[in-house]
C-alpha cells in the first residue's frame, strides 16, 4: 500500500510495480481471462481446426462464425429478445422499488422489518422452484413466450435486490435534507423527482447495474417462460449441437458476443462499481 | 438514524408488495398444493397429506443431492471468500490500474451463466480445450466426463473463476472506506501488516464480507446452469446438485407431488441459514451504529 510510489519504470518493464502485489494481481487475471482467451480464439477458427489440430492461435483466421451469427435473424433476434426483457425487468424494479427504499430508510411502520426479511427471501428462492409454477402461471393468463413475462418473473430476485442496494444508499442521505425540502413547501412527489433521485443517482445506477447483471445472466427462468417468440440467446446457443456433433466456432462466437454488452455496462459504470458499493453499505 | 415512525409508508411499499405476491406468493401457493395432492392425470387432483414429504425424507436420492450440495456450497465459500479478500488487498488503491483490474476483474460476473458452461467445457475437454489437453500432454488423467475427482475439481475451478471477483469488489469496497488515519495510527504503533489486517482492515470489512458470504451461499446453493452445462449432473450423479435434481424431476419426469416436497424443504434449508447470517448482518450493522 506505501508503494505505491515505487513505479519501476525506469527498470523499463510496464507492469505497474515490481512487487507482490503486482505478481498476485498478474496471476489472478490471467487466470480469469485465460478461459475466456480460449474462447475467442476458438470463435476464430474454422471448425476443422478446432477438431484436428491444437493451435494456440487461428492458423486459418476466420470470421465465418460471426456472419452466420449477424446475418441468421433466428441468431440474431436472441440477443434483441434478451435486451429487451433485461431493460423492461430494469425499469420496473427500479419504479417499484425506489419508493419502497424510501419508505424502509426513512420511516417505521407496522411489520417493517418481517417485509424487508420477506423480500429478502425472494432473493433466496431457488430458481428452479419456481420453474414449474410460472410456466404454469403464465401460460395461464396468457402471457407465455412473451418478453414481459420473463421481465415479471425475473422480478421476482431482482426486486428485493434493488430494494436492498437502494435502501442502504438513502440511508446515507441525511434526513435534514427531506424536512428542509417540507418546510421549503415542496410535495412528496416533487422533493422524490426533484432533489431526492439525484442525490442518490450513483446509487441508481450501481442497482441498475446488477438489476442488468442478474437478468442478463440468468438462463433457467427465461428459458422455461419463452419457445419462439421471446427467446434468449442463451437458450438460442443450444441450437448449435447438430446432427453432425456441435458446431464449436459457432457456439464460442455466440459466446463471445453475449460477453460484449457486459464489457460494455461495465466500461460505463467502472468508476461507479467501487465508490458505489462504498456509498452503499460500508 | 433514528426513523420516524410513519403507517402511511406502507402505501410506498403498496407496489413492490403486489408484484412480489403476484410474482413469489401464487406460484409458492402452488407448489405448497402439488404437496399435499395426488392426482392421476385429467386435472383430478385429491388430498395426499404428507405422503409426498414422508416419501422425500426417506428417499436417499435426496440425501445424497443435499450431500453433494453441501460438500460443494462448503468448498466454494472455504475458497472464494479468502482468496477474495487476498485479491482485494492486493489491487491498486487508484488511478488507472484500479480501473483496470475492476473492468477486468467484473468481466466474469457479467457473462451468462450456460456461457460460462461453455467456456469451461470448452477450456477442460480433452481434445479440444487449452486445460484438459494439456494437463493430458503433461502425463497427468484428466477427463471430466468420466472421472469422478475431474469433474469436481472442474465444477469448483469454475465456480472460483466465476464468483471470486464478486467478494474482492465488495472486499475492496470495504477497504477503500478505511480512513488513512487508522493505517497512521497504526504506523505509529509500529504495527505488523498481519496486524493491521487482523485489527483494522477485518473489522471494517466484516460488514460487506457477510453480505458477501451470504450472496455467495445463497447463489452456490442454487446452482444450476453452470454445472448442468459442463457435467450435466455426471459422471453417474457425482455433481448432481439440489437445482439439476429437482428439475430433472419436476420439469423432466414431472413427478410433480414429490417434486413440490423437495422444492418446498430445500427452499426452507436456504431460508434457515440465510434468516442466521441476516441476524448476525443486522447485529454488525448495529454495532457499528448505523
Amino acid at each position: 500500500m506505501s508503494d505505491l510510489t515505487h513505479t519501476s519504470a525506469k527498470r523499463g518493464l510496464r507492469l505497474p510495480k515490481i512487487n507482490g502485489s503486482a505478481v498476485v494481481m498478474g496471476l489472478y487475471l490471467l487466470f480469469l481471462l485465460l478461459p475466456i482467451y480460449w474462447l475467442l480464439i476458438m470463435s476464430l477458427k474454422t471448425n476443422s481446426e478446432i477438431l484436428n489440430t491444437f493451435t494456440l492461435w487461428p492458423e486459418d483466421l476466420t470470421f465465418d462464425n460471426y456472419l452466420t451469427i449477424l446475418t441468421d435473424s433466428s441468431w440474431y433476434m436472441g440477443y434483441v429478445n434478451s435486451m429487451i426483457y433485461v431493460v423492461m425487468n430494469m425499469v420496473i424494479s427500479l419504479a417499484v422499488a425506489l419508493p419502497a427504499a424510501y419508505a424502509f430508510s426513512r420511516y417505521s411502520f407496522l411489520g417493517d422489518k418481517h417485509l424487508f426479511f420477506w423480500l429478502l427471501t425472494n432473493r433466496m428462492a431457488p430458481p428452479a422452484v419456481f420453474a414449474l409454477p410460472f410456466f404454469q402461471l403464465y401460460s395461464s393468463i396468457g402471457l407465455f413466450d412473451t418478453h414481459i413475462a420473463v421481465a415479471l418473473a425475473h422480478a421476482l430476485f431482482n426486486v428485493p435486490l434493488a430494494v436492498w442496494i437502494l435502501e442502504g444508499f438513502m440511508r446515507g442521505v441525511p434526513k435534514e435534507i427531506d424536512e428542509t425540502a417540507y418546510i421549503d413547501g415542496y410535495s412528496f412527489p416533487r422533493f422524490f423527482v426533484q432533489i431526492f433521485t439525484p442525490l442518490v443517482a450513483s446509487g441508481i445506477g450501481v442497482t441498475a447495474f446488477f438489476l442488468f447483471m442478474f437478468s442478463w445472466v440468468e438462463l433457467l427462468l427465461s428459458r422455461t417462460l419463452t419457445s419462439v417468440d421471446a427467446k434468449p440467446i442463451a437458450a438460442t446457443m443450444t441450437r448449435t449441437v447438430g446432427a453432425d456433433g456441435i458446431d464449436w466456432g459457432v457456439l464460442a462466437a455466440a459466446g463471445v458476443l453475449t460477453i460484449l454488452p457486459g464489457a460494455l455496462v461495465i466500461y460505463f459504470v467502472r468508476n461507479y462499481i467501487a465508490k458505489g458499493f462504498a456509498l452503499g453499505r460500508v | 438514524m433514528n426513523k420516524t415512525v410513519n403507517q402511511k409508508a406502507w402505501f410506498l411499499i403498496l407496489p413492490v408488495l403486489l408484484l412480489v405476491a403476484f410474482s413469489a406468493v401464487i406460484p409458492l401457493m402452488t407448489v405448497v398444493n402439488y404437496s399435499v395432492q395426488d392426482t392421476f392425470g385429467r386435472n383430478e387432483f385429491f388430498w395426499a397429506g404428507l405422503e409426498w414429504f414422508e416419501q422425500m425424507l426417506a428417499s436417499e436420492r435426496m440425501w445424497n443431492a443435499l450431500g453433494r450440495q453441501i460438500a460443494f456450497t462448503a468448498i466454494i465459500l472455504a475458497i472464494q471468500i479468502p482468496l477474495g479478500v487476498f485479491v482485494a488487498l492486493n489491487m491498486p488503491k487508484k488511478g488507472f490500474w484500479a480501473s483496470f483490474c475492476l473492468v477486468l476483474m467484473s468481466l466474469p460476473l457479467l457473462i451468462p451463466w450456460n456461457v460460462v458452461g461453455t467456456i469451461w467445457q470448452i477450456f477442460g475437454r480433452v481434445d479440444i480445450g487449452l486445460l484438459g489437453y494439456t494437463l493430458n500432454a503433461m502425463g497427468i488423467d484428466y477427463n471430466y466426463t468420466q472421472d469422478f475427482y475431474a469433474a469436481w475439481i472442474t465444477v469448483v475451478m469454475m465456480d472460483v473463476w466465476h464468483w471470486t471477483s464478486l467478494v474482492a469488489l465488495l472486499a475492496y469496497a470495504g477497504l477503500q472506506s478505511i480512513p488513512d488515519a487508522y493505517y497512521q495510527a497504526a504506523k505509529i504503533d509500529q504495527a505488523g501488516r498481519w496486524k493491521v489486517f487482523r485489527f483494522i482492515e477485518l473489522p471494517k470489512i466484516m460488514g460487506v464480507l457477510m453480505i458477501a458470504i451470504l450472496l455467495r451461499f445463497m447463489d452456490s446453493f442454487m446452482i444450476y446452469t453452470e454445472p448442468f452445462v459442463v457435467t450435466g449432473g455426471g459422471p453417474g450423479n457425482s455433481t448432481t446438485f439440489l437445482s439439476i435434481d429437482l428439475v430433472k424431476m419436476a420439469l423432466g419426469q414431472f413427478d410433480l407431488g414429490p417434486a413440490a416436497a423437495f422444492s418446498i424443504m430445500y427452499y426452507l434449508v436456504i431460508l434457515l441459514v440465510s434468516y442466521v447470517f441476516y441476524t448476525v448482518m443486522t447485529n454488525l450493522d448495529k454495532r457499528d451504529g448505523h
